[in-house]
């Protein structure tokens, strides 16, 4: 299993991010009410902030390491990212937003793979359309399609369904449900939602004012914590 | 009456081939300045914005007179580059291209700056975290959202050079054929007797320029805008 080391600091205005943690789990669910500290800790991950101070590595690879002033870019890293916008690119269509990332990273077409993501999320339908014409629950379906064909080593999925309806949210849920059970990439999902958290994460880290109080398995999300 | 003249033909097509090489030329370099006024914080950005827009304040006699000193024959750069390059802009029409290119260029700049800015950072992001270096990150994403304002500043620019007077008569004077515009020989049919109603065709056409100008930039924004966000 892909492990993955965060020790970092971080001074936000008046606020310090001070967080530590080491997760090997298929999903690891950064839990935490808004202003935690979450959206900073995953934007370090993916490279598109820097430390302060502190250290970040996935599977023994350092990407962040204060000490010796490394800071690996984001697009060498390899990790993917779903925004909770989706952040489609608008000037383009569908298919193409899809291989984006294969053809930034110089990847072979990988038909059986394309196939694969495209019926797991259902997309197939909406290859020639744009952005504009998708629903919020397609956007954010092809939003983790195109990070997926990027073969990222990582997933980050930043309250995927944070700006969608219940509706929606049940009908997104369990396309990330089977992408964890496939257990092709391992995962970072935020959210502050107990529910989506208990269904999908495999390990939690809880975050509170930058600071985590906890780690451990989903049984750490009891009705009383959640309180 | 509308019979053009020889002379007004000459004049017509030069001012067309001024203008399109001064916005053709200008065009990149007004990319990457607007990307790094709307992009980059560096060291002396307030200067290269002061610099950029200062064509649009200065009388163009001024301008002009400074391109002169610069670009002419005795010139430092223009002594320079004539004997390295073997290019020569003193009265030629290259000159004349040169001092449209200076005059439009806050023209052909302010238009992609600000679309420039109006691309979602957000979206560069995304790009990056999909593997996209940042000069890639540029060409695929900044630089295509920014296309209807490249189109406009392009249009902006090439309308102010084919009208450019003051800046293009200092520097590279009214010669036939080689540096006199449609605007110089307006300005020459002017100052002689019996001149207005060639001077009056020569408005005409620069009018029916500068609409059909405008019209092809309407054009090609729209069409621009529409594949862009592909309604």
């Amino acid at each position: 299993m892909i492990v993955l080391s965060v020790d970092i600091v971080k001074q936000l205005g008046e606020f310090t991010l001070a967080a530590s943690f080491r997760s090997d789990g298929l999903v690891t669910g950064l839990f935490g009410n808004s202003g935690a500290g979450k959206t900073s800790i995953i934007n370090m991950i993916a490279g598109l902030t820097e430390l302060d101070r502190g250290r970040i590595s996935l599977d023994g690879d350092i990407l962040d390491d204060s000490t010796s002033h490394l800071h690996v870019p984001p697009h060498r890293r390899r990790i993917g990212y779903v925004f909770q916008d989706a952040r489609l690119f608008p000037h383009l269509s569908v298919r193409q937003n899809l291989d984006y990332g294969r053809r930034m990273n110089g990847l072979n077409h990988d038909v059986s793979a394309e196939r694969h993501t495209i019926d797991l999320l259902d997309i197939g339908h909406l290859l020639d359309r744009r952005s504009a014409q998708l629903s919020g629950g397609e956007r954010q379906r092809v939003a983790l399609g195109r990070a997926l064909l990027a073969k990222p080593r990582l997933l980050l999925l930043d309250e995927p369904l944070g700006s969608l309806d219940e509706e929606r949210k049940a009908e997104i849920l369990p396309y990330f449900i089977r992408l964890r059970d496939e257990a092709s990439v391992p995962m970072v999902f935020v959210s502050h939602d107990a529910g989506e958290m208990r269904r999908l994460a495999t390990n939690v880290v809880m975050l509170k004012r930058g600071k985590v109080v906890a780690f451990g398995g989903i049984d750490l999300l009891t009705p009383a914590i959640q309180a | 009456m509308f019979d053009l003249s020889p002379e007004d033909w000459t004049a017509i097509l030069l001012s067309l081939r001024v203008a399109a090489v001064a916005t053709v030329v200008a065009t990149p370099l007004g990319i990457a300045v607007a990307w790094l006024l709307a992009r980059r914080d560096f060291w002396g950005k307030a200067a290269l914005d002061a610099l950029v827009y200062l064509p649009l304040v200065l009388p163009p006699v001024v301008t002009g007179y400074l391109l002169l000193l610069t670009f002419g024959r005795k010139g430092l750069v223009g002594a320079w580059l004539a004997d390295t390059l073997g290019i020569v802009f003193a009265f030629r029409w290259t000159g004349a291209a040169l001092a449209c290119g200076v005059m439009s260029f806050p023209l052909l700049v302010r238009p992609i700056r600000l679309s420039i800015e109006a691309v979602d950072r957000k979206l560069e992001q995304a790009a990056s975290t999909l593997g996209a270096a940042p000069w890639r990150v540029f060409l695929t994403v900044t630089l295509p959202l920014a296309l209807p304002g490249i189109v406009a500043g392009m249009v902006l620019g090439f309308a102010k050079a084919i009208g450019e007077f003051g800046a293009t008569i200092t520097f590279v004077s009214n010669i036939p054929g080689e540096t006199q515009t449609i605007s110089a020989l307006i300005y020459s049919l002017t100052q002689t007797p019996d001149g207005d109603p060639a001077a009056l065709r020569l408005v005409i056409v620069s009018i029916a320029i500068a609409m059909a100008a405008l019209i092809a930039s309407e054009i090609l924004a729209r069409r621009a805008t529409r594949r862009l966000h592909g309604y």
